[in-house]
């Protein structure tokens, strides 16, 4: 399965004003593997996915993609890999001027020019999958709950069947059981799918899930690549520090207070 | 020196504001010839810009047309030159005030809608999930927007003018003591064909002004609540005053004679 580099990063560098977030980053993942990436709150990381997608320009370094350098290619080369991506967005990003269903239908009709018919009936197929019924396929976003609103942008990232999955931090902010289960969806529809995913998450029961390979994101470098059993024995004292979560070690969180 | 340098800074700030602007622009006029079209939102479009802005202008039209006839009386009055107050009505609403009222009033309701809903779809990453389901989010949000205001701007300014009209009517009629079919009669033949051409043609460009500048505000938003609520008011200001130039660039150059 693991045969040949689906996305390989190098040396990719990202900076707002003076704030340097991405210092040359190197990652590679592999063509049908789960990457998670974690690392603490504000080191990039969805900067990182954003470069990636091309919805940010980054500075200077190669995004490979099936080989193709993505930061140097044309606009319809670019159409070409979104078509083959999904993305789960931090916040969900749901339309909010349109149905759920109409949310999940969206990039079957737009990027895959399926007509409404057929699409509705596979959004109605995907919400299934999540666990969400007919009857909230005629809701607005508005109209749910943050668990439902995660299933939804599950679904709506998954519904086209991409080649390529990106998660931003699909448990955060649910709780324990919600968590496990949009964990099990992702593992169950990337199997499905066999499509190669990144996931971003501070969340290690996740990482535990879902991770083939775990890689560590600090002070805008990967410091860290690992499978997901060699992360638990690494000796590593930033990774060791973030999955026993110690607020003891290298890793300096700025914090106002007493001295 | 201080202030040399602030105002210079400042200046700096606007020119790069416009460069800014041109290149939306450019951008934008571009994906308005480029497939594919969604003429759906198109229609939606219309209904939001064009139906739903009807009460206000109107409202605003027949107040102030009944207002302008009763002040052209009060001064054709100081030259015996009464007669004419039909006449100058008609004239000054459709040429100049037909257009620029309506075209404030839709700006103050529709570019900060406009502003304050791709504002909040930026700033919820609503624009960036766009572009990762293969959406150019210019093609799919600003051109139908563009084209809706483009196309209602000038039916509204025709029914402003109208309606502006028939309050100087009734305050002529009504108060001032003019005879109705005397009243109309000037009014047809005061006004000519060129009048109806500025009006509509001005009412075009800002229609374009408005649905631009709430775009343009709206994709520039940053940081949550508080950007789209600069954004919504910069929208306004902004389209307002570009309103307000064009409206003099079009007067002045384009229908002075
Ligand atoms: N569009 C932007 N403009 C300016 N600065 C930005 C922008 N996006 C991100 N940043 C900055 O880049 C840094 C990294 O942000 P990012 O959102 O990638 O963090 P993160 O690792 O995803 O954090 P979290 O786990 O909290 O989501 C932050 O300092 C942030 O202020
Ligand atoms: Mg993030």
């Amino acid at each position: 399965m693991k045969t040949r580099v689906k996305i390989s990063i190098r040396n990719l560098t990202k900076s707002f004003g003076s704030n340097q977030v991405l210092k040359g980053l190197d990652l590679d993942i592999m063509e049908g593997e789960s990457v998670v990436v974690i690392g603490g709150s504000g080191t990039g990381k969805s900067v990182l996915v954003k470069c990636i997608l091309g919805l940010l320009a980054p500075d200077s370094g190669e995004i490979l993609i099936d080989g193709r350098d993505m930061t140097t290619a044309s606009r319809a080369e670019h159409g070409e890999f979104m078509k083959k991506v999904g993305m789960l967005f931090q916040g969900g990003a749901l339309f909010d001027s349109l149905t759920v269903w109409e949310n999940v239908a969206f990039g079957l009709i737009r990027a895959h020019g399926m007509n409404k018919d057929e699409a509705h009936g596979i959004a109605i197929k995907k919400l299934a999958r999540v666990g969400l019924g007919e009857d909230v396929s005629g809701l607005t976003p508005a109209e749910l709950s943050g668990g439902m609103k995660k299933r939804v942008a599950l679904a709506r990232a998954i519904a086209a069947e991409p080649e390529i999955i990106f998660f931003d931090e699909p448990t955060t902010g649910l709780d324990p059981i919600m968590a496990d289960v949009i964990n099990r969806l992702i593992t169950e529809c990337v199997k499905e799918l066999g499509a190669t995913t990144l996931t971003i998450t501070h969340d290690m029961s996740s990482v535990r899930k879902i991770a083939d390979q775990a890689a560590m994101l600090h002070d805008g470098r990967i410091i860290w690549h690992g499978s997901r059993r060699a992360m638990d024995t690494t000796k590593n004292p930033f990774v060791r520090q973030f999955t026993t979560g110690s607020a003891k070690g290298p890793i300096k969180m700025i914090t106002r207070g007493p001295e | 020196m201080e202030l040399l340098s602030l105002i210079g800074r400042y200046f700096i700030a606007g020119l790069a504001e416009i460069g800014r602007l041109v290149i939306f622009t450019k951008e934008v006029v571009s994906h308005l010839v480029r497939p594919p079209f969604y003429f759906s939102m198109v229609g939606r479009q219309i209904l939001t810009i064009g139906y739903f802005s009807l009460p206000v202008v109107g409202l605003t039209a027949i107040f102030t047309g009944a207002a302008l006839a009763q002040q052209i009386f009060v001064g054709t009055g100081r030259f015996n030159a009464e007669a004419a107050v039909a006449g100058i009505t008609v004239i000054s609403i459709v040429r100049e005030l037909g257009p620029v009222l309506a075209g404030l009033m839709v700006a103050g309701r529709v570019s900060s809608a406009i502003a304050a809903e791709i504002g909040t779809m930026q700033v919820s990453e609503q624009i960036d999930a766009l572009v990762t389901l293969s959406t150019h989010p210019h093609k799919y949000l600003v051109v139908p927007r563009l084209i809706a205001a483009v196309l209602t701007l000038p039916l509204l300014v025709i029914v402003a003018n109208i309606i502006g009209v028939f309050g100087g009517f009734l305050v002529g009629t009504q108060k001032l003591g003019f005879n109705a079919s005397n009243y109309l009669q000037v009014t047809v033949d005061f006004l000519e064909a060129s009048d109806i051409h500025s009006s509509l043609v001005k009412a075009a460009v800002f229609g374009f002004i408005i649905a631009l500048l709430g775009c343009y505000h709206g994709f520039k938003s940053r940081g949550g609540a508080e950007g789209v609520g600069a954004a919504t008011t910069n929208a306004v200001v902004s389209a307002f005053i570009l309103i307000l130039l064009a409206n003099l660039i079009i007067t002045v150059n384009v229908f002075g004679s």
